[in-house]
């Protein structure tokens, strides 16, 4: 059987395929705590990359006719993605444990042969201590590299570095 | 509640490192660290499901504002397939490309090269229930870019995929055969497997190319498969 068929960057030009409007989740009317996550995507010398696709799945609140549960947004000049959308609760983890709540983030653009993934939790929430991928990762710093801040009336900031000082952590899935 | 069935992991060699300097876009945008192991969750194993009734299908990009796009009219179908040979069935599939000129219809491509007004150069479909998708469009152009001395890039179509999980996200692009530009084009042989490599160029079809019409071209597409399979009878 043949293998996956590999990836090849998604270049400056995947705009074409952009609708600014799925970065918002909360567009066809979803219940819950609207919340903004936003953040700016940043090269190996600390640059903004101002032409990045960045994407975002949760499993929670389940996907339906009123949360798509997917968004996409490019980033700006400053390198800033931007979504609208509902706080997710925790979902399960393998075996009995459970996940702390978080956001899947997939980062593709020019200059990236495949998406890089990474997860956005929140600050705060009592779950992170015993979530079983931040426990995973053994250096506190790099662990919060995973971590979103708030930044006042419901948003939540999170920077991707992409390579270099505070280089985010990027998940093999 | 059991465990969700992982995907497998790429084989090796089928996919592009992050470092692949001879593209030099990849320079400051690689991660120096490993990336993390971690099991899949439900976080990977689940997906976003697009509906047709909300994302309007658009399978033809030869006919913009009603009038004729310039350029060779081409047909490019193919299957979508899993690791294990099923269908990939009622997954979106999304293009973008150059026109015939080899120019973007974006603000950020500023080749010195004629827009056409008639052909915008993105497409949206759904694979049938046998995965199967197909578009009709312009055979895009080769272009210019700032990598390396004369630097062009082989005629290609992007293409994008979801799948059914988070983990089956594909975004790739789609090469011609014999296009003699291939051999120089770093971001094409960033794939380190030569056979993995080829698949990503499209194969002529006389069954899909239409009589007085337009050529056809065959890209059959691997999305990955579940790591463990339940017996099937
Ligand atoms: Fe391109």
């Amino acid at each position: 059987m043949p293998t996956a068929t590999a990836s090849q960057t998604i270049g400056p030009y995947w705009h074409l395929m952009e609708d600014p409007s799925w970065a918002d989740l909360t567009r066809f009317g979803a219940a819950g705590e609207k919340i903004t996550l936003t953040g700016a995507v940043l090269d190996g010398d600390g640059k903004p990359c101002a032409d990045a696709c960045v994407e975002i799945w949760q499993p929670d609140p389940p996907a339906s006719d009123s949360f798509p549960g997917f968004g996409r947004s490019n980033t700006d000049s400053a390198g800033v993605y931007r979504f609208t959308t509902v706080k997710p609760g925790p979902v399960p983890a393998r075996g009995n444990a459970q996940q702390a709540p978080h956001i899947a983030i997939c980062v593709l653009s020019r200059g990236l042969m495949r998406g890089l993934v990474t997860r956005a939790y929140f600050e705060g929430d009592r779950l992170n201590d015993t979530d079983p991928l931040l426990m995973s990762i053994e250096e506190p710093a790099r662990r919060a590299t995973l971590i979103a801040r708030p930044a006042g009336s419901g948003t939540w900031r999170m920077d991707v570095r992409l390579q270099g000082e505070g280089e985010t952590v990027f998940l093999d899935v | 509640m059991s465990d969700p069935l992982p995907f497998r992991p790429y084989a090796p060699g089928t996919q592009p490192p992050y470092d692949a300097p001879a593209y030099l876009g990849t320079v400051k945008r690689h991660p120096k660290q490993k990336l993390h192991p971690m099991p899949q969750t439900v976080t990977e194993t689940t997906g976003p499901r697009f509906s047709p009734n909300r994302f309007p299908p658009l399978g033809d990009l030869t006919m913009a504002k009603g009038k004729p796009a310039i350029g060779e009219r081409i047909i490019v179908a193919g299957t979508i397939t899993d690791e294990d040979g099923r269908p990939v069935p009622n997954t979106m599939v999304e293009i973008w490309q150059a026109n015939a000129t080899g120019r973007y219809d974006h603000p950020a491509d500023q080749h010195d090269a004629p827009l056409d007004p008639n052909f915008h150069g993105m497409g949206r479909v759904f694979t049938d229930d046998q995965g199967r998708y197909r578009f009709l469009t312009i055979r895009p152009g080769a272009y210019p870019w700032p990598n390396h001395k004369n630097a062009w890039r082989p005629n290609h179509i992007h293409f994008s995929y979801f799948g059914p999980a988070f983990a089956t996200r594909l975004i790739t692009q789609m090469y011609f055969p014999g296009d003699p530009l291939l051999a120089f084009d770093p971001i094409f042989h960033a794939v380190p497997d030569e056979h993995a490599r080829n698949r990503l160029i499209a194969v002529f079809d006389l069954d899909i190319t239409e009589a007085d019409y337009a050529l056809g071209y065959r890209f059959d597409v691997v999305l990955r498969g579940r790591a463990a399979t339940p017996m099937e009878d």
